[in-house]
């Protein structure tokens, strides 16, 4: 194992997470809701879902089509993932946070931010599994 | 109408943050979850900086029934540890694992029209889809 330190990717991921604690923040003390983006996702596809979810999923959305229009390039990595493979992906990512409950926003940024052991317990979970799933991949299949 | 636009707000802010961040590749992402590689711990300063700022906002959100606007605050009720949670967070981390990409990444990259981030996002929404029909099944 090695480990890199790169300082301008340590900043730019700090920066990155203070902005997103804020957004956090924000979504919280304005609107009194948690920020869950899979949980917000979800609502979206059935009936009964509010303005602040669709404004919500729609701010996010906008982020991204305004990096496009000030010409921030996609991940190589994205285009260099076979279909098949983001498919069965996102399937699993939305059955998984559908039964858990939470994301890495739901469960790793509000939930321990409010020190909830459960969103604690979910933490541990995804990410050991992540994380061995990265390991069999790379290292042993 | 004001909580739309709030949100609306809320949310952009968020997908910044995550372009900052660069959580939108997922070369980035699968290098923090690569622990016998090439190891970047980039990432836990991601959900650090986020808790950082996050846990004061909550820990005054306990203390208010309302936000500042006047709106109600809901924070989720439950607590119980089970196998549904671990059991979901277990295969939401498989599913992380072999793509590198997770909801909120996957919408900002939605908005810039990206082919693959459409086909996970459209994935992450049937996935949901089966996941009601199972719990509903499983009771």
């Amino acid at each position: 194992m090695s480990i890199i330190l790169d300082p301008i990717a340590l900043e730019d991921c700090l920066a990155g997470g203070l902005v997103i604690g804020m957004a956090t923040a924000a979504l919280l003390l304005l609107n009194g809701r948690v920020a869950g983006i899979s949980g917000i996702f979800f609502r979206l596809l059935g009936r009964g879902w509010q303005g602040w979810q669709a404004g919500f999923i729609l701010g996010l959305l906008a982020a991204g089509a305004g990096a496009a229009l000030l010409g921030v390039k996609p991940p190589p990595a994205l285009a260099a993932t076979p279909p098949w493979l983001l498919a069965l992906a996102g399937l699993l990512v939305g059955f998984g946070t559908k039964l858990g409950n939470g994301c890495t926003s739901g469960h790793g940024v509000c939930g321990m931010a409010r020190l909830s052991p459960r969103s604690g317990a979910a933490v541990l979970c995804f990410m050991g599994i992540a994380m061995l799933t990265v390991f069999l991949v790379r290292h042993v299949l | 109408m004001r909580g739309a636009l709030t949100g609306f707000l809320a949310g952009l802010l968020f997908g910044i943050g995550l372009l900052i961040a660069q959580m939108t590749d997922p070369a980035r992402v699968l290098a923090f979850l690569d622990l016998a590689g090439a190891w970047n711990p980039a990432l836990a300063l991601v959900m650090g900086g986020g808790i950082a700022v996050a846990l004061p906002a909550f820990a005054y959100a306990k203390r208010r029934r309302r936000t500042l606007l006047g709106e109600p605050i809901e924070l989720p009720s439950a607590t119980q540890i089970d196998t549904r949670l671990l059991g979901g967070a277990a295969i939401f981390g498989l599913g992380w694992g072999l793509a590198g990409i997770y909801p909120g990444p996957a919408l900002v990259l939605a908005g810039r029209l990206a082919p693959g981030a459409l086909l996970f996002v459209l994935m992450l929404a049937l996935g949901s889809l089966l996941a009601n029909r199972f719990t509903a099944r499983a009771g």
